[in-house]
């Protein structure tokens, strides 16, 4: 059995060290079971989030030697590092330990309107093709895990961009059929602080275990924020 | 001490949570709701559920048929009254989370598609692939974003329910994030806790489910219902235990033993593979014991096989399988079988409700896993559960804003605050002994594994209740080390093992008392279900510090008990 050194950022903003920490590994440890590892066997009070163990509910994110990754489904052999550096995410206020304030994250969420508006109440079902579902399911995998926003340059740096996982969010509504309030959400992501403070380096992408593809959704986004730019600005009239 | 006030409290935010969150908002605008939750609303553990949900939608299916089903699968200890309600309710419920933006799968011409499950004589679990309890919890979430009076309180830890003569009061809770002491107060409380599947060690739970509001409920003298009651899914993969959803053995996928045989065939040879989940579960077992599992590092397993479905099946309809074989188990299921074995997965018992989701405690209501409503009798149906997270959830929610409109705000007995705050602030940070939060949790997980799992005696049973009592004396010596205040998990998992500690011995005395089989229960001691002594719900309190077990009748309208054959 291989054994790995986990060196932990740990303590408070006030008070604050790396520490090592010897873990045995083999094919197929996590770097979650090494947190448990750690928690059961070396220092009981190792502050981290987690729940479902399998990468979906989006509890884990951490920064694993520079890059954001959903602690329980990164595999430590895959990594082939024998010292291993983990520190909360990046561009979010730190807590303690591992653990980061996501208040923020959910908020910048919220703000987009991410919930299907109709002008109607519908009564049965409401039809949609597989090819329509198609359309915007991959955007739809989102665990809100947080790693996107770590990655991007953009958003460690300016704390009010809205940054990927909620653009991407903003667009999964805006491709349903089913939805009748895109324009609504135009007006929000069209804001200075929306997709056009994005620059399309696709970190964020490369972060999202989910391979959702954030970047791809905020291009998709900007064609449609800038057609509504123009009708705005041609006087056309925009119908909510 | 922070105070927060709210007409209507709302504790958990997975599924039965937030539907009931929604319900209530919609049933009146004026009340103020707060959802409270020790995880991020969309951690819950709900995000998890896989293959499906229940509901009759289309020709060829019926009430009577879903209800059938449910009744017999519950081996005949579900309420019949309660199995109609729901039955019922559900279809609306896959219409509101479709109108709210839930992406159903689909069929060609754009209707909600629906596939078959376990121990359903129909295909009728609706589903979003194979990530149906994360599509709903996250459309559920998303929804509740829209209403103005639902304030949500994101990790929080509620620690304990304050009751007095005239009923509900309030909740003491911990402010995760800087470890401050919270008092909530409410005319009424919704408990929507979950399960408390991580008593066992091969489950499929996540970490959070530790039985936190069972345990509270039973501290405040409130009642249990057949807590003994423990499902194990066929198909827990080794070694993690994450599910496999039934949903791949509805698609088709084989269950095979060392000799490449479908040994479902000789247990239930109608049903096969889909037969109810203790059924195929104590199969399993069986052909584990007589030799026909295979052994690895990590105890004995079986395989699932989905080879034949084909890549481009396996892609469209089970892509969280595929994908959790691959980054977990390093096994792409096209090409090599995966090994399973059954695991902890739902707790059938739970807080004694009515079928309105009140409790006998005024102005308490529960819904979802942490409720007994009892639907589920002896043993669930695969995705029943979900779908009895959305109707009873919408139920409580309406039920809970209509009592909150007449009720006033009773008196909180400070006294019990006060004890509270000084068992959470004072006596958990006293250093005592060298007893460990780990240590003591992992021996309670493999007492429960080995002594309450699958197969059952008295000997046993007799021996784990031992060894708990001496856990829960040993938990005396277990303190809080780390000092820091923001975040302080090993304060949270020290809560979490008390509140095991305390449920755990009520499922083993119910298991003890017990003495038939049925269901998710089996006694090797006794193998024959027995309805003249035994077709009734097990009630436990405690009174005195002492639990207490007492029965009442199970409700039956118009299935008579028959043998259980697949
Ligand atoms: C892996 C898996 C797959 C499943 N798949 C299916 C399926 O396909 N179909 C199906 O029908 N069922 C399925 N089930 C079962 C189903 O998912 C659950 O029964 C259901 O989601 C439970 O929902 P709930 O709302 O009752 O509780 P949970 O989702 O467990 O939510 C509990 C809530 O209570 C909160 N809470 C608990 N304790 C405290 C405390 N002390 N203080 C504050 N908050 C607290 C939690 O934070 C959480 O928000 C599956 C279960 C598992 C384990
Ligand atoms: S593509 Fe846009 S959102 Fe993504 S990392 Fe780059 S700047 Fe950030
Ligand atoms: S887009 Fe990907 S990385 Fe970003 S929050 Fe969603 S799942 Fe995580
Ligand atoms: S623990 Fe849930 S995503 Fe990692």
């Amino acid at each position: 059995m291989d054994k790995v050194i986990f060196r932990i950022k740990k303590g408070t903003p006030e008070k604050w060290e790396y520490r090592d920490y010897e873990v045995p590994v083999e094919n197929g440890t996590t770097i979650l079971d090494a947190l448990y590892y750690i928690r059961d066997n070396i220092d009981r009070t190792l502050s981290f989030r987690a729940s479902c163990r399998m990468e979906v509910c989006g509890s884990c994110a951490v920064m694993v030697n520079n890059f954001p990754r959903t602690a329980c489904s990164t595999q430590i052999k895959t990594i082939g590092k024998k010292v291993i550096t983990l520190e909360p995410l990046a561009g979010y206020p730190w807590i303690r330990d591992l653990v980061v304030d996501f208040d923020g994250f959910f908020k910048k969420h919220e703000s987009v309107k991410p919930y299907l508006i109709r002008k109607d109440n519908p009564e049965g079902q409401l039809l949609q093709s597989p090819e329509q579902l198609a359309k915007y399911k991959q955007f739809t995998l989102c665990i809100k895990c947080g790693a996107c926003l770590a990655a991007c340059p953009v958003a460690v740096s300016d704390p009010f961009y809205l940054g990927p996982a909620a653009l991407a969010a903003a667009y999964r509504f805006n491709a349903d059929s089913r939805d009748q309030g895109k324009n609504l959400r135009l007006a929000v992501v069209s804001d200075a602080e929306g997709c056009w403070r994005c620059h399309f380096s696709s970190e964020c992408s490369e972060a999202c275990p989910k391979d959702i593809d954030p970047a791809g959704a905020i291009q998709k986004l900007k064609v449609q924020a800038a057609g509504y730019e123009l009708k705005k600005f041609l006087h056309l009239g925009v119908k909510e | 001490m922070e105070k927060i006030e709210a007409d209507l409290l709302i504790l958990g935010a997975g599924l039965a949570g937030l539907r009931a969150a929604i319900s209530a908002a919609e049933t009146d605008k004026n009340i103020k709701i707060a959802v409270i939750s020790k995880l991020f609303f969309l951690r819950s553990h709900s995000v998890a559920a896989e293959g499906g949900t229940a509901a009759v939608l289309y020709e060829g299916d019926s009430y009577d048929l879903h209800a059938y089903d449910t009744i017999k699968g519950s081996d005949y200890l579900a309420d019949q009254d309660a199995v109609e309600i729901f039955v019922r309710t559900m279809p609306k419920e896959i219409l509101d989370l479709d109108h709210w933006g839930c992406p159903w799968s689909r069929l060609p011409d754009g209707r909600i598609a629906q596939r078959p499950f376990g121990g359903h004589s129909f295909p009728r679990a609706t589903y979003a692939a194979d990530r149906t309890g994360f599509h709903a919890l996250h459309t559920l979430y998303e929804r509740m974003l829209f209403y103005e009076n639902i304030e949500r309180y994101q990790e929080y830890f509620v620690t304990s329910f304050i009751i007095n003569k005239e009923g509900f009061s309030g909740l003491t809770a911990i402010n995760m994030k800087n470890g401050e002491f919270v008092l909530f107060r409410g005319k009424a409380l919704i408990i929507a806790t979950g399960g408390l599947g991580r008593l066992y060690s091969f489950t499929t739970y996540s970490h959070t489910v530790t039985g936190d509001g069972a345990a509270m409920a039973l501290k405040a003298g409130m009642q249990l219902k057949d807590m003994e009651f423990i499902q194990f899914h066929p198909t827990g993969i080794v070694p993690s235990g994450i599910l496999i959803t039934e949903g791949a053995r509805g698609e088709g996928g084989y269950l095979l033993n060392n000799k490449n045989e479908r040994f479902m065939q000789k247990y239930a040879p109608q049903k096969m593979e889909l037969a109810p989940r203790d059924v195929v579960s104590r199969s399993m077992m069986w052909e584990i014991q007589e030799g026909r599992g295979f052994t690895g590092p990590w105890g004995p397993y079986l395989l699932l096989d989905l080879r034949h479905l084909g890549d481009a099946k396996i892609r469209e309809r089970l892509p969280a399988i595929r994908d959790i074989a691959i980054k977990f188990n390093g096994i792409d299921p096209k090409d090599e079988p995966l090994p399973v074995r059954p695991a902890a997965h739902y707790t059938m018992g739970g807080i004694h409700a009515d079928n309105d989701t009140s409790t006998p405690v005024k102005g308490i209501f529960t819904a979802g896993e942490a409720s007994c409503i009892s639907i589920h009798g002896a043993n669930r149906l695969g995705s029943n559960s979900t779908a009895e997270c959305l109707v009873f959830g919408d139920i409580s929610g309406r039920n809970a804003a209509l009592y909150v409109k007449n009720a006033r705000m009773n008196d909180i007995d400070m006294e019990k605050v006060k004890a509270e705050e000084n068992r959470i602030y004072v006596e958990a940070f006293k250093k005592r002994g060298d007893e460990t939060v780990p240590l003591l949790r992992r021996e309670l997980n493999n007492t429960m594994q080995e002594k309450v799992g699958i197969f059952r005696n008295e000997k046993d049973l007799l021996d784990a209740l031992k060894i708990v009592k001496s856990l829960q004396e040993r938990f005396r010596n277990v303190y809080v080390e780390d000092r820091v205040m923001e975040y302080n998990t090993n304060l949270f998992t020290y809560l979490e093992l008390d509140n095991l500690l305390e449920v755990a011995e009520v499922v083993i005395l119910g298991a003890i008392a017990r003495k038939e089989s049925r269901g998710a229960h089996y006694r090797t001691d006794y193998p024959k279900r027995d309805d003249v002594n035994w077709m009734k719900h097990t009630i436990a309190q405690k009174v005195n510090g002492e639990i207490q077990l007492s029965y009442i009748p199970v409700r039956v309208t118009k299935w008579k008990p028959e043998e259980r054959k697949y």
